[in-house]
């Protein structure tokens, strides 16, 4: 049986995102991006929020979309580049960047893999009026990598390394993303984890518990290890 | 006589192949599980990396951009002979690895794990890992890439004999479901179990299951592929699927492989390999002809030593007689 290919709301965002753009939008909303985005993440963030570097000069006018990520992409020998795909990197590991991050860049568009405890969209999120967009899937480097139309500019190539540099790239139609946070706060992937975790006490009727524990931060299935 | 630059070139191309092509078999396993998805957010991203891989293909352009961490298996015939040796292999397989990481492009994933120095071409100490084996009364070689994610969805427990089966199923759906939550495993993906040997043993079976066996293969042990499909089925039964979306999709197919291990103890492991599971094989003959292919063919019955003495017939025959 071939299913029918789902559509869902489907809307195209302009970079730099102004503050209305994200009023209304909701969770599970897909996502196509135009504009200039960039990436950021433990590299820049270290160099910037624990070492004071500035950001570079004029980039809060030309994007407010910090994407968790690292392209697959060379220094040709001219000194262009070649830019295959890009896909993005779990974001929770840089939740205790943000609060700062949002102070310095106005970032208001944090695009990245797996969404961030809800409790950091309240904290964090909410305040500055910032929402969460995940990639789908994780894996979508080649329909991203199409979406990237040039790149504008590289920042600490040398100093970073290819993963880590700031690379700021003009996109068209890139996505698909979906909204995983939305400007109350509300979490797709919160509201999918409570669905699965009232099934996960049936699931593991009947199976005795091995006789060596282990030693561990939780032991209650329901949580989350983010 | 097999030689360097044809060992660099076969090399180099299965890079740019696993990066870029996603294998059939598995194709055919994530195309099935879409038809069958009922979570409408996890079917619909199943048909986006669907979408993802026929651009990836169309553009030749990789279909991931974390390319994870490029490794090697290589199977040599007992009888091959190879120009440079070994060490020449070696030599043509991180050769290749710097060239497809700059020509493909890749990115360049590996580091210093403390000083975070990146050569920018995906060689540096003990990288890229070369995993050896070898193959009785065969003139070729086998050589393999496997670009699979590194960070979520593997973990090991030493369970112990009396733990049963109970205590697989346990431990196998405690890792789907920690590291499948916001899909952070990048499932669904072809999961390996590795049962048995020792600690390390365990997980390199486990990671060998999960990246070299294709969709649809069976362990050759009756009993031991009747739990593998209903490890799968398990799997499939948590009632999470693509990016820990409501859904059946975690598990494309499960491979399990056992060794002998202490009379005490039971130990596992569980390897997810990535949605995007990125691997390609080509044979290189004896005169030099290469042969390009998506099974990797690692798990031969030489392969899990399957008796004492090799070839199998000699031993059978003692004993027989």
């Amino acid at each position: 049986m071939a299913r029918k290919k789902i559509q869902f709301e489907t809307i195209r965002l302009k970079v730099p995102v102004k503050p209305e753009d994200l009023v209304g939008l909701k969770i599970g909303t897909v996502v196509y991006l135009d504009g200039v985005i960039y990436t950021a993440r433990e590299g820049v963030y270290k160099k910037l929020l624990e070492n004071g570097h500035p950001l570079p000069e004029g980039l809060t006018d030309l994007s407010n979309a910090n994407f968790h990520c690292s392209p697959a992409a060379s220094i040709n020998a001219d000194g262009s580049y070649n830019v295959g795909g890009v896909t993005a990197t779990a974001s929770f590991r840089f939740s205790h960047w943000m609060a700062d991050w949002f102070k310095l860049s106005n970032a208001k568009l944090i695009l990245g893999k797996g969404g961030m405890p809800v409790q950091d969209y309240l904290d964090l999120f909410v305040p500055v009026g910032a929402i969460y967009l995940t990639t789908v899937g994780y894996g979508t480097g080649a329909l991203l990598g199409r979406g990237i139309k040039s790149v504008r500019q590289v920042y600490w190539l040398e100093e970073l390394g290819n993963a880590q540099a700031m690379w700021v790239f003009e996109v068209e139609n890139f996505g698909p993303f979906l909204v995983e946070s939305d400007l109350d706060g509300n979490s797709l992937f919160e509201q999918h984890g409570k669905l699965i975790n009232a099934n996960l006490d049936k699931l593991y009727e009947g199976l005795k518990a091995p006789a060596l524990s282990r030693f561990g931060e939780t032991d209650d299935r329901k949580d989350e290890l983010i | 006589m097999i030689k360097q630059n044809q060992i660099e070139q076969a090399a180099y191309q299965i890079m740019a192949k696993a990066a870029i092509d996603i294998p059939e078999d598995y194709r055919r396993g994530i195309e099935n599980m879409a038809k069958w998805e009922e979570g409408e957010l996890s079917c619909f991203v199943l048909q986006t990396m669907m979408d993802n891989w026929d651009a990836a293909s169309e553009d030749r352009r990789p279909m991931c951009a974390d390319t994870g961490l490029p490794r090697f298996y290589v199977k040599i015939g007992n009888e091959a002979k190879l120009e440079s040796g070994f060490v020449g292999l070696e030599a043509a397989l991180r050769s290749a690895t710097a060239r497809a990481t700059q020509d493909i492009p890749l990115r360049p994933n590996r580091v210093h794990p403390l000083w975070r120095t990146d050569h920018n071409n995906n060689i540096g100490i003990n990288a890229p890992e070369i995993d050896w084996s070898f193959e009785p009364e065969a003139d070729w070689i086998d050589i393999t890439t496997v670009h699979k994610g590194g960070l979520f969805g593997t973990d090991y427990r030493m369970l112990f004999p009396g733990d049963g089966i109970d205590g697989i199923k346990r431990f196998f759906l405690d890792t789907l479901i920690a590291f499948g939550k916001r899909g952070l495993a990048c499932q669904p993906a072809i999961v390996g179990v590795g049962l048995g040997g020792s600690k390390d043993t365990t997980m390199v079976l486990g990671k060998q299951a999960a990246c070299l066996r294709v969709v649809g293969n069976r362990n050759p042990d009756p009993k031991v592929a009747e739990l593998e499909l209903e490890l799968k089925k398990l799997g499939n039964s948590i009632g999470m699927g693509a990016m820990g979306f409501v859904g059946t999709s975690m598990v494309a197919d499960c491979h399990i492989e056992v060794g002998f291990t202490h009379t005490g103890g039971m130990p596992m492991s569980v390897h997810t390999f990535c949605l995007s599971s990125r691997r390609a094989t080509v044979r290189i003959s004896a005169r030099g002809k290469t042969e390009y292919r998506g099974d990797p063919q690692w798990f031969t019955p030489y392969m899990r030593r399957e008796s004492i003495e090799w070839p199998e017939k000699k031993y059978s025959s003692k004993q027989s007689g």
